[in-house]
């Protein structure tokens, strides 16, 4: 594993990781939205995505399967515009067939992951996001070790209201207090469900857990927001949602994290 | 599936490899006598005493997903309860989500304790006939994390399939985590010879899930692990007030039927969203008894007779070829 100290992320002003110890709650949507949310704010904004089994962002951002090329200082992240505003690095696109399966034990992830933290040329981002799979295992404590050599400024967890979600984001929790990550704050996802035709609101996965959590566990609570068909079938589609639903609560609800999130980090 | 023990150096050609030991690499391992030796390639003597412990389990039934979140616990643990409905047969549950362990919320049985005895860990009982095993049960608090590297993780799924004292079963239902790594190669990998009945993959009907999905048949076909079937969850959404129906997690692909189509694989059921359901898990109670009428419940059952079914017929096959 080749070392650059300080080399390709020494223009990443800020390393945010978004965890969760359960699965499906919507780290990588939410870690698309808040990459969109960023950049609509005018930020330049990357997204290390070091899911291995189950990488999702790449279809999130409608990047296809890009050739991945080499530079002098490493690999060349795939930009999602002309702009190069948004940049992403999954090993969704170093499978030569999707359907393949990554089945590596743990020792050879941890290979990988390595190599992801430190062989990406990011050059200058204002703020890198790095989804990862659920749990509390290999990837999350070999990413770890390979940023603390740069920096990590701290974790958002997410979760979905229900007591089954919210049982596993508080062993997280406990991941981060022990591996001395800074917790900026709690997410609540599939927040409430509004039905289209007739408004009522339904709580298909509980209510209220990400709030109960945030106050058990002394964390921020950084806001929750809601099931929305309009958000899944964008995701779905690779569609920019802030672009498409500027005027939606949804957005709203996003747009607010990430101003709890930029003012968190103190990103000017 | 080649094995690099956690201190082989890089580029290590695997325990399994013709050329362990032998190879440049190799020099300097602490590993290297062991494996130029072929010990390495030596069958685990855990795998055999696996076999011969699952020997009084007459199915073994997996239930998988590349996907999280896609309620492939609140699966396991209502294909326990239905199963367990019938007194006759002996059921039991085994989580191996070792990081995430939810299956004592949702049985109902967080808090327990498990206890060792002179024929090994005793399982903790919902019902006289359903058992359930989980890491949950060796936890001390709700907030505990169980921070651990492959090989540890590893080592407790064997503990978990050789020392627990499970009896004669007839069905051993074993509720995964998400995804294509050392729990699923351990768990296959162990009941080797012990042969898995088959496994019961879970999605939700997106492409997001779908596209994670395949990659798990995928790995159950380079395993030979049979697949029994497909339940798409989460299938829609009727609004209890309007009783409109609302696509959540849009099919934009065609779902899991059109994938089952592609890859000729049965399609067990599609069960729909239910506020019930999550609130039933949260509060360690089985929907199908709370709401047995519901839509999601009457498709649960449809789905358990499948499986049912799928265990029999191999029952038979089996028994006319002895």
């Amino acid at each position: 594993m080749a070392q650059k100290d300080g080399g390709n992320l020494a223009q990443v002003r800020r390393v945010v990781l978004v965890l969760s110890g359960k699965g499906g709650v919507g780290k990588s949507t939410i870690t698309t939205e808040l990459a969109l949310a960023l950049r609509h704010a005018g930020k330049k904004v990357g997204i290390l995505d070091v899911d291995l089994c189950g990488p999702s962002i790449p279809r999130m951002l409608s990047v296809g399967r890009p050739e991945v090329h080499q530079c002098d200082s490493g690999w060349v992240p795939v930009y999602t515009d002309a702009d190069q505003s948004l940049a992403l690095m999954s090993i969704g696109f170093l499978l030569e067939d999707p359907d393949d399966a990554v089945v590596w034990r743990g020792p050879k992830k941890n290979a990988m992951i390595g190599q992801f933290v430190s062989d990406v040329a990011w050059g200058e981002l204002d703020v890198l996001l790095v989804d990862t799979p659920p749990g509390t295992s290999d990837e999350h404590l070999s990413v770890l070790e390979n940023l603390r050599k740069h920096r990590v400024d701290g974790a958002i967890l997410v979760t979905t209201p229900q007591a089954v979600s919210t049982g596993d984001v508080r062993r997280e929790i406990t991941f981060c207090k022990k591996t001395g990550v800074r917790i900026i704050g709690i997410v609540e996802n599939m927040s409430g469900f509004v039905c289209p035709h007739c408004s009522e609101c339904s709580n298909i996965f509980s209510k209220g857990g990400g709030e109960e959590l945030a106050k058990l566990t002394g964390s921020t609570f950084l806001g929750s927001v809601p099931l929305d068909p309009a958000l899944t079938t964008c995701i779905e589609e690779g569609k920019d949602f802030i672009q498409a639903f500027p005027e939606s609560a949804t957005f709203r609800a996003i747009n607010s994290i990430c101003r709890s999130l930029l003012s968190s980090l103190e990103v000017s | 599936m080649s094995d690099v023990p956690t201190n082989a150096p890089e580029h290590c050609p695997g325990t399994q490899s013709e050329q362990a030991g032998k190879a440049s690499p190799c020099q300097g391992c602490p590993n290297q006598s062991f494996c130029a030796s072929g010990a390495s390639k030596l069958p685990d003597p855990a795998i055999a005493q696996i076999a011969e412990k699952m020997k009084t389990v007459k199915h073994k039934i997996l239930v998988l997903s590349g996907k999280g979140g896609v309620g492939k616990s609140t699966f396991s643990a209502h294909l326990a309860h239905a199963l367990a409905a019938d007194t006759t047969k002996e059921v039991a549950l085994l989580d191996v989500d070792i990081c995430g362990p939810s299956i004592p919320r949702i049985m109902g049985i967080e808090g327990e304790q498990v206890h060792q005895s002179g024929s090994g860990w005793s399982p903790v009982y919902v019902e006289d006939n359903l058992a359930v095993m989980s890491i949950g049960f060796l936890l001390s608090s709700p907030d505990d994390a169980v921070i651990w590297r492959g090989p540890k993780k590893n080592g407790m799924i064997k503990q978990f399939l050789r020392d627990v004292d499970w009896g004669d079963l007839d069905y051993l239902i074993i509720d995964t985590p998400p995804g294509t790594s050392d729990e699923h190669l351990s768990v296959v990998q162990y009941l080797t010879a012990a042969s898995i009945t088959g496994a019961v993959i879970i999605t939700t009907p997106q492409e997001v899930s779908l596209q994670d999905v395949r990659k798990e048949i995928r790995f159950c076909q380079k395993v030979k692990l049979p697949i029994i079937g497909v339940v798409e969850n989460m299938s829609g959404f009727v609004c209890p007030k309007c009783t409109n129906m609302s696509q959540i997690f849009p099919p934009t692909t065609g779902g899991a039927e059109q994938m089952c189509k592609m890859l000729n694989l049965p399609l067990l059921g599609k069960v729909p969203l239910d506020p019930r359901i999550g609130r039933s898990c949260d509060e360690g109670m089985s929907f199908l008894e709370v709401v047995p009428d519901s839509p999601a419940a009457k498709v649960y059952q449809v789905i358990v007779q499948s499986i049912q079914d799928y265990c029999s017929n191999l029952e038979t096959e089996e028994q006319s070829t002895i």
